[in-house]
């Protein structure tokens, strides 16, 4: 009877502890998913600014100023909603603006020009490295989560369903052409 | 920024993991960064200064060979110790699959961890027994690199997640500036390569070579790299074995020098890359380049671009291409023109450039790299005092 007992309190213990080290894992990621998504929102924020910059700084033509600073606004005041879709359609004006090298050309020639270029270049080269580091995260944590021990005891707690963020973030290729 | 590089495998073995980490943490310390390299290291070898020795590795049997590996209770407090004295705000572990000091470290430490894959490994039988363990070690690298886009294609099949690619650096200057030695030039291929492993290939060069000499009379085959020379030259007719020179072991200065001087480089390599830096070393130095069309080497020329590709293990098709392109300057010379266009994406400013930008996205709000304190027991039933 009491070796019966004992082992049965052994297992409890055992999957006890197994439940909790589970959970300090998907903690862990929770909080992994938090901090790649402060590191993309960073540079979503910053590669609009930049563009923003650009667009007010008179350095391109007015059709091509008017695009680009009404994507970036446009991103930047978009809803978490509509964020997706302003960030995707920000990505097609700088492809639509900076389709050819001589544009960007352009740009490096203008006062400050070389400076803005680099960061607009090392913006749109970091969003999707930020994108792709987030969504990594998400799928972990969505494949942990999806597991039956941490849906039946509900190791989760009142963590939202992480969700992976889609947006085109193809960079326009003058922009971040290296071969030159 | 302070950076922590853990280097898998032993510093004093000569290697490409190796010599990239070492060649990343120099680019680093250059830049005004402070770097730490924690490597398997024999305690009496000289290190340079920003290596931290992480004992001595064992030889094991793993994997179908023998490699030496760091694990254990002394490796593992090693980690610790340098995690905790370094300080740093990001770690960047190379090769984390590898049951040595890149996993350990994984185990140990909490915070930015940026995580590079050099080799293209198939999952093997111990990683999908150890998955479980393993997967929640890897669930704490913020972010991975994939060395190319194949390595990046079979990462993504076997461990899920995704990772950005950023190639592997090269020195393209030191490359490029290197003096041509006449008695390497003259029509001349080139191979550099361990001889007595198959899988670089040089006994499908070996079956290709009586084509070409017969069709190049002045053409000659210089061959660098370590092995059993004798055993090379076997299957070659007796009358051709003169026109195939060993080198033996070139350093890094005669490396240069040697591609630099050559008319053709061929990497009939057969399988087992994941990159190909070597091709890269060749357009560094204006070699043309005729490589097998392995998915890594394809990528690294531009899909044939910047280097021609022959179908993989196939001396015919092989022999057929160094002919046509040993009889064809012009073409020799738009290869070698293209092929050091390209190659400038492979230069350390641009690959120290993107990694370093990967630094800064982890690092951005995130705390500085700790070693993991594991919940103790009392504190997961809510009886630990804060």
């Amino acid at each position: 009877m009491t070796p019966t007992l004992i082992w049965i309190l052994v297992a409890l213990v055992a999957i006890g502890l197994y439940l909790s080290w589970t959970a300090g894992r998907l903690d862990r990621l929770h909080a992994r998913i938090d901090a790649a998504r402060a590191a993309l929102d960073a540079q979503l924020l910053r590669r609009a600014s930049v563009t923003q910059e650009l667009a007010t700084s008179g350095v391109l033509d007015p059709a091509a100023s008017i695009v680009l600073y009404e994507a970036a606004h446009a991103a930047r005041q978009a809803e978490e909603e509509q964020r997706e879709v302003a960030e995707s359609e920000l990505s097609q004006a700088l492809r639509a603006v900076f389709a050819e090298a001589p544009q960007v050309e352009g740009v490096r020639e203008a006062p400050g020009g070389e400076e803005a270029a680099r960061e607009l270049a090392e913006a749109v080269r970091r969003v999707p490295m930020a994108r792709r580091f987030h969504n990594d995260a998400v799928g972990a944590a969505r494949r942990l989560r999806e597991h039956r021990k941490v849906r039946w005891f509900k190791l989760a707690g009142h963590a939202p369903f992480p969700m992976a963020f889609e947006m085109d973030d193809e960079p326009p290729a003058a922009l971040v052409d290296r071969a030159a | 920024m302070r950076i922590g590089i853990v280097c898998p495998y032993s510093w004093d073995v000569p290697g490409g993991v190796q010599f990239h980490i070492r060649d990343l943490a120099e680019y680093f310390i250059r830049l005004g960064h402070e770097v730490s390299v924690l490597a398997p290291a024999d305690d009496d070898t000289p290190l340079p200064p920003y290596v931290v020795s992480a004992g001595r590795a064992v030889p094991v049997p793993y994997n179908g060979s023998v490699a030496r590996l760091n694990f254990g209770f002394l490796s593992a407090a090693r980690v610790r110790r340098w995690l905790h004295d370094g300080e740093f705000d990001v770690i960047h572990i190379h090769e984390p699959t590898s049951p040595s000091l890149g996993l350990l470290a994984c185990w140990a430490a909490s915070g930015p961890i940026v995580a590079t894959f050099h080799t293209s490994n198939p999952r093997s039988r111990a990683m999908i027994a150890a998955y479980a363990i393993l997967q929640a070690a890897l669930e704490k690298i913020s972010a991975r690199i994939a060395v190319s886009e194949y390595a990046r294609r079979t990462l993504v099949e076997h461990l899920g997640g995704d990772a950005v690619v950023i190639p592997n650096g090269v020195d393209v200057d030191y490359f490029a500036r290197a003096e041509p030695k006449p008695e390497w030039q003259g029509e001349t291929i080139g191979f550099i390569g361990r001889i007595d492993e198959p899988r670089k290939g040089l006994p499908v060069l070996m079956k290709a070579l009586p084509k070409i000499l017969a069709e190049r009379p002045n053409a000659r085959l210089l061959v660098a790299g370590r092995g059993d020379e004798e055993e090379a030259v076997e299957t070659l007719p007796k009358e051709l074995r003169s026109r195939v020179e060993f080198l033996g072991m070139i350093s890094d200065e005669d490396k240069a020098r040697f591609l630099r001087s050559i008319d053709l480089y061929i990497a009939p390599n057969t399988g087992g890359e994941s990159f190909g830096i070597i091709l890269v070393e060749a357009m560094s130095a204006g070699a043309p380049v005729l490589a097998s069309d392995l998915p890594a080497f394809a990528q690294v020329l531009d899909q044939g671009a910047a280097g021609e590709l022959f179908t993989n293990e196939d001396a015919d098709t092989l022999a057929e291409a160094a002919v046509r392109l040993l009889g064809d300057p012009v073409r020799l010379k738009q290869l070698s023109r293209q092929g050091s266009a390209h190659v400038r994406r492979f230069d350390w400013s641009t690959v120290g450039a993107d990694i370093l930008s990967v630094y800064e996205t982890v690092t951005a709000g995130a705390a500085a790299v700790a070693t993991d304190e594991r919940t103790g027991l009392r504190a997961r039933f809510g009886l630990a005092r804060d």
